[in-house]
């Protein structure tokens, strides 16, 4: 891999150099993503509504987050690859449920919000180097009682539909015969609410998303996170399927941003600082596998 | 009981009317292109010429076979596409509303092609024959004497049908456009206020459908007089 | 467009390991085929109650069954069905509160679409009997009552026989949307078919296969519901009324 992404720097320098020398000679033969962005002067990013704080929308309706921060450095990296003046950025928004289908018909380049780089979604669409870590825990009420998850048996447990945490629920109910009452919401606001009027004694989801709901609480002292991890999962930008090219790229640039204290900063930023719209500040430190990532960055995943 | 803090629906006005303009945008088209492409839909039906009669009724049936819901999802994710590659849209232009249009437009033109025929069949047959007989065509007959009546007497049921379209909007939130209640929802999903929200929103739609269905009402009566 | 179709995924066996999707498409394609045959039956009950209050002379019982159908007619499907299911409890007291969302929620949300959907179609309903009614001449009522029946019984006997027959083909179409509104309570968690379909797409990451087999299903049970109703249609079609021999 990292000869050839060697081989590569070497080439588009001396594509640089020729450009210089002889005035309208291409630096390379551009196809797929790169050459669409580069025809047309448009790059459209995927993002998410309300995934506090990777990527949602502030009171002014304006995408922000630690996952688009993320993006907006493989923006600026395919820009200067591209030697654009102007590369216009368009947004869309994504759901769990269509945000693959987007990704496939063409309406979207690149997609950066927290989706889980996993085995069967590599059969459709092609993943970025990590750009996060998360292990799948419980939410629950201080006063619960809940501390891990052998106390859910018997309980109504609340999770998001089509996630990991659904799975891993599902399938630990029906091992274990737990007798969980699982339920599936729709999105994890409307899990969170489940949780928060009663409906079930516990949320499980991704650590770093439960700190951002918890976060939105009326009174976010009343919970807490706890729980043995049940997984890990990477999330990575999802790139369209079989373009080598325009996943180097976009690797490159978020591996150097890694490895500079860029992105360490940007975590700071978005985890341990207040953040809009109200000002909440997640408090969740880097954990040991974030800093195993920043330092040797990958595109592995979990499953 | 809970405790309820409405404090997010201020500040959240200017992207709660944005999303109105949305719900509106798409109700006024679906309307207008759905009446003229349903009349067509209804005049295909009725016409003597099989195989437009047979087009249009498959055509009717499909889209009332299924659920809005399926069809927005389907035209979210194939439209797009194809509208980039007929109309040559610079890529990447947000079609999201486009398509929601379109899927609205064509869904509702089954529904409108329905009422429409009602209202074509309703005008007496007399009529027809009595403007043959003035030497009119059969296109005449239908533009000057058919039409004007039959629209005449549909135009209550049209309206409604266009108040029951405005409510269906809300069933964009399948392509995070966000209308009036997928903003409403957004907002509340990011603070933590759903229920607030959604009650916030059932208040609005019941106001201006409301208000909306008494204007046909009023319009009904002074019809009648007529 | 670089999709890799695979039809064969309805006969794998699911993520969680206890069935196959197929077995989930046909679990989703029952909830649809429950909640909504079991909401038409309350939306008839309750539909043709209010629509026979409208048209009673009594002012009070008119204007309540008017206010009824306005507040469901006006408020868009989607809406109240989460008004139902995470505002009401919110509204009841404390400990009605608890002890509902303490039950099974499979059932919370079957119970809350189920009610969603029957009161929704029952203001629709009720229109329909009551222009069915208002259809008849108002000879027919004054018959009644002038041969002694009281007004319940002129309801009874001459004014809702006649007026049943009439409605039968507008309500068709009344049956036919609650199949297809029930597709919206796949928002509120409920796993029917829609909802399946989308677990599908979230599962396998194969959404055409899955969207195609949920259409499908949906024009299937249109269909025989049509060739039904036409079938009830022709029974009951009255002589010498539109559409009657």
């Amino acid at each position: 891999m990292k000869l050839i992404k060697k081989s590569q720097r070497w080439m588009l320098a001396a594509g640089v150099a020729a450009v210089l020398l002889s005035v309208p000679a291409m630096a390379k033969e551009l196809t797929g993503t790169l050459k669409k962005i580069k025809d047309t002067g448009v790059i459209t990013l995927g993002h998410r509504e309300s995934s506090i704080p990777f990527s949602y929308y502030d009171d002014k309706q304006q995408v922000i987050g630690y996952s688009q921060a993320m993006m907006l450095i493989v923006v600026e990296a395919v820009k200067a690859d591209l030697k654009l003046a102007k590369l216009d950025i368009k947004l869309l928004p994504v759901t769990p449920s269509n945000r693959i289908t987007l990704l496939q018909n063409g309406s979207l380049d690149i997609e950066c919000g927290s989706t889980t780089n996993n085995t069967e979604r590599q059969k459709q669409v092609s993943f970025s180097t990590t750009i996060f870590i998360i292990e799948t825990r419980l939410l629950t009420k201080k006063t619960s009682g809940i501390k891990d998850f052998p106390d859910l048996a018997g309980k109504n447990v609340v999770t998001t539909a089509g996630t990991t945490s659904e799975r891993l629920l599902r399938k630990m109910n029906e091992d274990k015969q737990m007798g969980m009452n699982v339920i599936s919401a729709k999105d994890h606001g409307e899990a969170f609410l489940t949780l928060e009027t009663g409906r079930a004694v516990a949320f499980m989801m991704d650590d770093a998303l439960l700190f951002g709901e918890m976060a939105k609480a009326r009174r976010a002292s009343d919970w807490t996170v706890v729980g043995t991890p049940q997984s890990f999962e990477a999330y990575g930008c999802m790139l369209p399927k079989g373009d080598p090219a325009f996943k180097s790229v976009v690797d490159d640039a978020l591996a150097k941003a890694m490895k500079s204290g860029e992105a360490e900063k940007i975590y700071a930023k978005w985890f341990l600082q207040p953040i809009p719209p109200k000002g909440l500040n997640l408090e969740f430190p880097l954990s040991d596998a974030m800093k195993a990532l920043y330092k040797a960055p990958n595109d592995k995943a979990y499953d | 009981m809970h405790e309820f803090d409405w404090s997010s629906i201020p500040g959240a006005w200017p992207f709660l009317w944005d999303g109105m303009v949305i719900s509106l945008q798409i109700t006024i088209t679906a309307i207008l292109v759905g009446i003229v492409w349903g009349t067509l839909l209804a005049l295909m039906r009725l016409s003597s010429i099989k195989p437009l009669a047979w087009f249009a009724a498959a055509y009717v049936n499909l889209f009332r076979a299924v659920p809005l819901v399926m069809v927005l999802l389907w035209f979210f994710l194939i439209v797009p596409t194809l509208l980039e590659s007929l109309l040559g849209l610079p890529r990447g232009s947000d079609v999201r509303l486009a398509s929601a249009i379109t899927g609205f437009a064509l869904f509702e033109a089954a529904y409108y092609s329905e009422i429409i025929r009602a209202g074509i069949q309703s005008v007496s047959k007399g009529q027809m024959a009595a403007a043959s007989a003035l030497g009119m065509t059969y296109g005449q007959s239908m533009r000057l004497v058919v039409l004007p009546q039959a629209f005449r007497n549909m135009i209550p049921l049209l309206l409604t049908q266009g108040i029951i379209l405005f409510q269906d909007t809300s069933l964009v939130y399948v392509s995070a456009l966000a209308d009036f209640f997928g903003a409403a929802y957004k907002v509340g999903d990011r603070d933590g206020r759903l229920v607030e929200l959604l009650l916030f929103a059932g208040a609005v739609y019941f106001v201006i459908c409301f208000s909306a269905s008494r204007i046909v009402r009023h319009y009904q009566n002074k019809m009648k007089v007529a | 467009m670089a999709y890799n179709w695979n039809w064969d995924v309805f006969l794998q066996p699911t993520a969680t390991g206890d069935d196959t999707y197929l077995g989930w498409m046909f679990y989703g394609f029952k909830m649809t085929i429950a909640l909504s045959l079991s909401s038409w039956l309350i939306a008839l009950a309750v539909g043709a109650v209010v629509g026979v209050l409208r048209t009673v002379p009594n002012r009070g019982l008119s204007g309540l069954a008017t206010a009824y159908v306005e507040v469901f007619r006006n408020i868009p499907l989607l809406v109240q069905l989460f008004l139902w299911y995470f505002v009401m409890p919110e509204l009841l007291p404390l400990a009605w509160g608890d002890a509902l969302k303490q039950t099974n929620p499979i059932l919370q949300q079957f119970f809350a679409a189920m009610l969603c959907l029957a009161l929704f179609t029952s203001a629709r309903v009720a229109e329909q009997v009551r222009s069915g009614i208002n259809s008849l001449p108002p000879g027919q009522k004054n018959a009644g009552l002038a041969m002694g029946f009281t007004l319940p019984q002129t309801y009874r006997f001459v004014l809702l026989p006649m007026a049943v027959r009439l409605i039968v083909p507008p309500l068709t179409s009344e049956f036919l949307n609650i199949f297809k509104n029930s597709a919206v309570c796949s928002t509120i968690g409920l796993l029917e078919l829609a909802a399946q379909g989308r677990q599908l797409v979230d599962y396998t990451a194969q959404p055409y296969e899955s969207f195609i087999a949920v259409t499908l299903a949906y024009l299937l049970i249109n269909v025989v519901v049509m060739f039904g109703m036409r079938w009830l249609e022709e029974r009951v079609r009255v002589p010498g009324y539109i559409g009657g021999k």
